[in-house]
């Protein structure tokens, strides 16, 4: 068990140093030139190399590079080219709304997709089940920004019930919080629940075929009941799996569904840092995407032996 | 068991009724329309680009001027709706016979927001920052300043190197900007100016909002707060509009998606004009673009007209050469090359270049995009073959056209004043024009009187435009849109400043 534990963060830990080579080297061959895009047009040879200079974009990348990989380990991550102001505590604030909009949007396609996936697996010969997987094909399809461009003339243009775009954070005013994140989140979490809808359908119809839950069944428990006891926690293993994976694709939906809302979270930041080539700014927040993408997928590893005693013994 | 889902689902189950809860009182108490005015004194506008910095000294874009300068700064003299120079600071201003110096009389109850009176020193040390701190290009308009001193603490005197008048008209611009000496430490996020509003808060991200300066010197603008919301993209800009969270929307970016706004009585559409020349660029370095036969084919191919209507819904005006109707040398030269399709194909007979092949590289603009799609078909009826490329604004265009110039066409609206020639008068700028004929001409404008400079303006313009030395599609029109009880919206965007001051409502 310990040794299995430390192998996952072994590779944890190599995933991080890969990955931040990998973003570095990126955005070192981008095209464009920070200097330049910051003067803009107009500016003279001179003030773009001394502003070369000043960002430290004259030195080589190798020492570039341990720079700015030698601050992130300490927590730093350094200064942006064009605001010249700190980046870290930029993105914490950026952070914290885009895990809103991230965590909200996960609860109602948890809140969606659990009952009505179970509902179809338990019912999918009947006409409901039917129903329910022709829907969530219907929301399949769907990408998060379309959803929320629907949501806005609907409920925001045509009902005025809630506002099209706008944040404000919670502390300062719950309640308009609560209305300015109800759409992004929903057109997030519809989606996302649309496509969670269809894992979780295929896990409980795995379990119902399984013969501990026709033992469940002969010994009189009726088929929710049965499936609530003994085949909800099985069919959790691969679900928790494609939360996990699913993460990733709601973090980047985030990222354009922010523009549609006009929601200052990280896609934002994200968005305008590479048009104006904040190159530290850019570096630091796809590395903080990465780098919760890589803990999150070493947490659902950790939760898959929580779930499932019978992984437990893998390492003796 | 099954703890693990029953917590869960409780969580959800508390989070979904809370968001249902939130868009019930949404829906049964106030709309969310409220929220901005409510007060009756509080204003929301939506903007398109949000300032990285507010520190214009260091950082370029338009975004900083547009936020701060004549709503926190003040300048000694600024522009008014029709272009003209007006006072702002300074009372006014006369000049010595030889054109090179001008002595300016301030007014005496200026104080910037840190407390400090304004006097003739805060100018003189403003003058001077520019040459010395300041790091964008827009400073070298200084450069002919040879010596600002302070007479008193109300007159002011500057002496230039030799006679411009383009420095005057410069100091309209942020580089007139006035600081308070013991103001700009942290210029990027705590400006201090003299002007009507001072900063209050700053979300990154989303908006700035900007309070009455009561210790004003001047009349007290009405509105006590004023949010400047950015947004980047216009469908959401249009619907904040829709929904109430703004006012005012202080540029329309999709002409077409107007209509919702004109059909609906609770808003009004205001037209004006911008300093914003949409040009086909010309790269006269290139072999083929040295023959001014080909030059001109290229522009009596183009159905101007036409083009406007297809890429910017027909809003928007033909000028014909570089200068905007505002400028006082403006002409309208849109006649001057009238759409005449067999006399393209003759001149490019006749420059030996018929069926080349051009690259047009577009900047990712949502007007360059469209426009450029005109331009290629209409230029391939001629017989050229043009090959469009995108790329990405501004780092990937700044780099290969502008920098480079490795391009043979592209389109990108030129939103400085005045800027006929920096755009055509040095033959190191990327259109690679800059000849000694327009050039001597351009001096001359600057030297002399004010008839002078009006005659020599006209002659350079219509210059560029028998020469071909680009194309001009047409000029930018300024699309405002804003509740319909908003009153002093300026009509015209020709300045860098986006003036709340006079904004009221009815």
């Amino acid at each position: 068990m310990l040794l299995r534990l430390i192998g996952r963060f072994a590779v944890l830990a190599a995933s991080l140093v890969v990955s931040s080579v990998l973003v570095f080297a990126f955005m070192a061959v981008l095209p464009g030139d920070p200097a330049r895009v910051a003067l803009g047009v107009n500016a003279s040879p001179e003030a773009i190399a001394q502003l070369r200079q000043q960002f430290g974009l004259d030195r080589p990348l190798t020492t570039q590079y341990v720079d700015w990989a030698s601050g992130l380990v300490r927590g730093d991550f350094g200064t942006s080219y064009v605001s010249k102001v700190a980046i870290g505590p930029q993105v914490a604030d950026r952070l914290q709304v885009t895990a809103w909009l991230v965590v909200t949007a996960m609860v109602i396609a948890l809140v969606l997709a659990v009952p009505a996936g179970t509902v179809m697996a338990a019912r999918h010969r009947k006409l409901s089940g039917l129903f329910l997987s022709a829907l969530s094909q219907v929301g399949v399809a769907v990408p998060a920004f379309l959803a929320g461009i629907l949501l806005i003339v609907v409920f925001a243009v045509r009902l005025g019930w809630l506002p099209a775009n706008g944040w404000t954070p919670p502390v300062v005013d719950p309640v308009m919080f609560a209305k300015q994140l109800a759409l992004p989140a929903l057109s997030l979490g519809l989606v996302q629940g649309a496509v969670l809808t269809r894992y979780v359908r295929s896990a409980v119809l795995d379990v119902l075929r399984e013969d501990y839950l026709r033992t469940a069944r002969a010994k009189g428990l009726r088929p929710f009941k049965a499936l609530w006891r003994h085949g909800l926690r099985n069919a959790a293993v691969p679900v928790v799996t494609v939360l996990g994976l699913q993460l990733t694709t709601l973090l980047i939906g985030a990222v354009v569904v922010e523009r549609v809302f006009v929601i200052p979270g990280l896609g934002s930041l994200l968005l305008d840092g590479v048009s104006n080539r904040d190159l530290l700014l850019v570096q630091g927040v796809v590395m903080l995407l990465v780098m919760a993408v890589l803990v999150v997928n070493f947490l659902v590893d950790l939760l898959y032996l929580a779930i499932d005693p019978r992984l437990r013994g893998g390492a003796r | 068991m099954s703890r693990f889902f029953t917590k869960a689902a409780a969580a959800a189950i508390v989070m979904a009724s809370a968001l249902v809860a939130a868009a019930c009182s949404a829906g049964s108490g106030t709309s969310p329309s409220a929220s901005p005015g409510a007060g009756g004194r509080a204003l929301a506008v939506g903007l398109v680009a949000e300032p990285a910095s507010l520190d214009f000294t260091t950082t370029d874009g338009a975004a900083i001027p547009q936020a701060l300068l004549g709503n926190v700064y003040n300048g000694l003299v600024k522009q008014d709706d029709s272009g003209k120079i007006v006072p702002d600071l300074a009372k006014s201003w006369t000049v010595s016979p030889d054109r090179k110096t001008y002595t300016f009389t301030l007014v005496d109850n200026a104080k910037f927001t840190n407390g400090a009176p304004f006097t003739a020193a805060d100018a003189v040390f403003s003058i001077n920052r520019v040459k010395s701190s300041w790091t964008t290009s827009l400073k070298a308009a200084m450069d002919v300043v040879q010596e600002a001193t302070e007479v008193s603490p109300t007159q002011l005197k500057v002496v230039l190197g030799a006679p411009s008048n383009d420095w005057l008209f410069r100091m309209t611009t942020r580089i007139g900007a006035m600081f308070s000496q013991t103001g700009v430490d942290k210029l990027a996020t705590d400006p201090v100016g003299t002007g009507p509003y001072r900063l209050g808060t700053w979300q990154r991200g989303d908006s700035i909002t900007l309070r009455r300066n009561d210790d004003y010197w001047g009349t007290k603008p009405f509105f006590d707060q004023v949010t400047l919301k950015y947004f980047k993209d216009p469908t959401a800009l249009n619907n904040a509009l829709l929904t109430g969270t703004i006012n005012i929307i202080s540029t329309v970016q999709a002409p077409e998606s107007l209509g919702q706004f004109t059909s609906n009585a609770k808003f009004q559409v205001i037209e004006g004009t911008t300093n914003g020349e949409v040009v086909l660029s010309f790269n006269n370095s290139k072999p083929a673009f040295k023959d001014k036969r080909f030059r001109q084919a290229i522009r009596h191919a183009i159905d101007h007209k036409a083009l406007l209507e297809t890429c910017f819904a027909g809003r928007g005006k033909l000028i014909g050469s570089m200068v905007p109707p505002t400028d006082p040398w403006f002409e309208d030269l849109s006649a001057a090359t009238p759409f005449d399709r067999a006399k393209a194909k003759s001149l490019l007979q006749a420059s030996g270049s018929a069926g080349a092949s051009l690259r047009l590289r577009l900047p990712t603009l949502p007007y360059a995009t469209s426009c450029g799609q005109v331009v290629k078909s209409q230029l391939e009826q001629i017989g050229l073959k043009v090959k469009i490329d995108q790329l990405e604004f501004p780092a990937a265009w700044l780099t290969t056209v502008f920098k480079n110039a490795d391009y043979d066409l592209s389109i990108i609206s030129h939103v400085e004043p005045r800027d006929l020639g920096a755009v055509f008068g040095n033959p190191a700028y990327y259109t690679r024009y800059g000849t000694p004929q327009l050039k001597a001409l351009l001096a001359e404008a600057d030297a002399g009187d004010e008839q002078t400079q009006l005659a020599k303006m006209k002659e350079a313009a219509r210059l560029l435009s028998d020469e071909a030395a680009a194309d001009w599609l047409f000029l930018l029109p300024s699309l405002i849109v804003a509740d319909k009880n908003i009153t002093g919206i300026p009509a015209n965007a020709i300045t860098e400043q986006f003036d709340l001051s006079r904004l009221a409502r009815s």
